[in-house]
């Protein structure tokens, strides 16, 4: 499925996805796994809530990190997680 | 030629607690991994010391927890357990016999916030389940494994491979796919506890193997999009060993049913450490500081051949309690490595499997044929160094008794 502005993701079914103080980071949890996302890869997953559209999203990320065009890294990580099932498209 | 360093000690997080609620069991697994004296270790915790015990995990950075044990469905406190857990903000997982477990309770564990549960099962036909586990519960697994599709949980079957089974696997992976599993682990036994006692048994040979293996890769073709398989191998066939843990007090923080904190699930075997209890110490200084923990981190305890190894960075060893039970020595390689001097204990136990074994197995078939509903009987279990051990009360208590045994 291509992916566009106006996708919508989620977090997959049966994956869980938070801040771990320990860790300072971002993780997703899943069955007797974690998937670690520092940095950037963490700050993307949490605007990934099932209403966001991507294009909210890059531009609410530019909006934080101001001064950097992040477009192509917020697709192509986006691309990698949905290929991974870490995230599936919403309908509507 | 590699340069070989030496690496400092750190400590990491425990991402991985796995609460050993219960050593009690309705099921006699010839493989479980328990400790064969486990019956001689009541004293459970109390509710108020696992609610302690899940808090100061958590705070040390633990992530993934694990019910496990024994049967924890055999504790009553489990829900209020799994409702703490979600609280804390653990993923937590349930790994399960599916004894137990009915519509009440899986509804409760739901409301509770568990994640994830983990069914075991030990064949594919109602004979050699039923055989080797030494129960009736194979169609009663089934029930159990609908109830969790029910309940919105994602499906992950659990088999252990070994030789009486490791032919059906192909029969497995059907039932697997008709119980709509996500997840399949066909986990080839490890040599620990019960299974040690029996390894003889179930080593399965090498040809099993890779029959078992490939019959494997052709399913996870079929099926990719579905369902996800895992092939634990077993270690003795491999010339390198597992990381055990990742490491030493690495990752893992084991909890067992009486409180003692271990570094991995057969650790208490082990002579000359003390393993500290969490009903006198708290998890940040076990974690951190006891001498039970630090016994094998970083590299300073080795001997060779792995002090000078280039590949101790990444296997660590292997494996403290194959060591131990094998060489008897637990600063020793893991015997599994064939730099190990004494790998030849491992193709020893090989070539006595393939012999021992080939006749076992007609007779282990013949018997689940013979008595498809019924468990061995009393008398026969642990009649002779022929027998298979199943995982009871009463042999725990009588192997417990003649501690000659080496496996202690």
């Amino acid at each position: 499925m291509p992916l566009n502005d106006d996708t919508i993701f989620e977090i997959a079914h049966h994956y869980r996805f938070q801040w771990e103080p320990a860790q300072q980071m971002h993780v997703l949890l899943y069955p007797e796994g974690m998937i670690q996302l520092p940095g950037s890869s963490g700050e993307i997953l949490k605007r990934v809530n099932g209403s966001a559209r991507v294009g909210e999203i890059v531009a609410d990320l530019e909006r934080a990190f101001p001064g950097c065009d992040l477009r192509g890294d917020v697709l192509e990580f986006l691309e990698h997680a949905h290929g991974k099932g870490w995230i599936r498209t919403k309908e509507g | 030629m590699e340069k070989v360093g030496f690496e400092q000690k750190k400590v990491s997080l425990p991402l991985w607690l796995l609460a050993e609620v219960s050593y009690k069991c309705p099921l006699h697994c010839v493989y479980c991994y328990n400790p064969v004296d486990y019956a001689t270790y009541g004293n459970e915790l109390a509710t108020e010391d696992w609610l302690r015990v899940l808090r100061q995990a958590r705070e040390l950075g633990a992530t993934q927890l694990g019910f496990s044990g024994g049967e924890p469905l055999m504790r009553a406190d489990l829900e209020v357990l799994v409702a703490e857990a979600r609280r804390l903000g653990y993923y937590s997982n349930l790994i399960t016999s599916g004894v137990g477990l009915d519509e009440r309770r899986i509804a409760a564990f739901k409301e509770g916030g568990l994640d994830h549960i983990q069914i075991s099962f030990q064949d594919s036909t109602r004979e050699m389940n039923d055989f080797l586990s030494s129960t009736r519960t194979f169609d009663l697994k089934q029930k159990v494994a609908r109830l969790v599709k029910r309940y919105d949980y994602p499906m992950v079957l659990n088999v252990v491979l070994h030789r009486l089974n490791i032919d059906h696997v192909q029969q497995i992976l059907e039932m697997a796919d008709q119980l709509e599993a996500e997840y399949v682990e066909l986990a080839n036994t490890q040599y620990y506890g019960w299974a040690y006692l029996n390894r003889d048994k179930l080593l399965p040979s090498r040809e099993q193997l890779q029959r078992a293996e490939e019959i494997t890769n052709n399913f996870r073709r079929r099926v990719e999009k579905r369902m996800k398989i895992y092939f634990v191998v077993p270690d003795y066939y491999e010339a390198r060993p597992k990381p055990c843990m990742s490491g030493w007090g690495s990752v893992f923080l084991c909890v067992t049913a009486d409180g003692l904190a271990l570094p991995c699930h057969s650790a208490r075997m082990l002579p000359g450490l003390t393993f500290p209890s969490v009903r006198d110490h708290d998890l940040r200084w076990i974690w951190n500081d006891s001498p039970a923990f630090d016994a094998y981190r970083g590299d300073a305890w080795m001997k060779e051949p792995c002090r000078s190894c280039p590949e101790k960075v990444k296997d660590y060893g292997g494996c403290r309690c194959q060591a131990y039970l094998m060489t008897g020595d637990a600063t020793n390689a893991d015997p599994v490595c064939d730099k190990s001097p004494l790998h030849g204990l491992v193709t020893d136990a090989i070539e006595r499997a393939r012999k021992l074994g080939a006749r076992s197995t007609r007779e282990a078939q013949a018997r689940a044929e013979r008595q498809p509903d019924r468990a061995q009987p009393e008398g026969m279990r642990a009649a002779s160094r022929d027998a298979l051990y199943f995982r009871d009360d009463a042999n725990s208590l009588s192997l417990a008794d003649g501690k000659k045994q080496s496996f202690f």
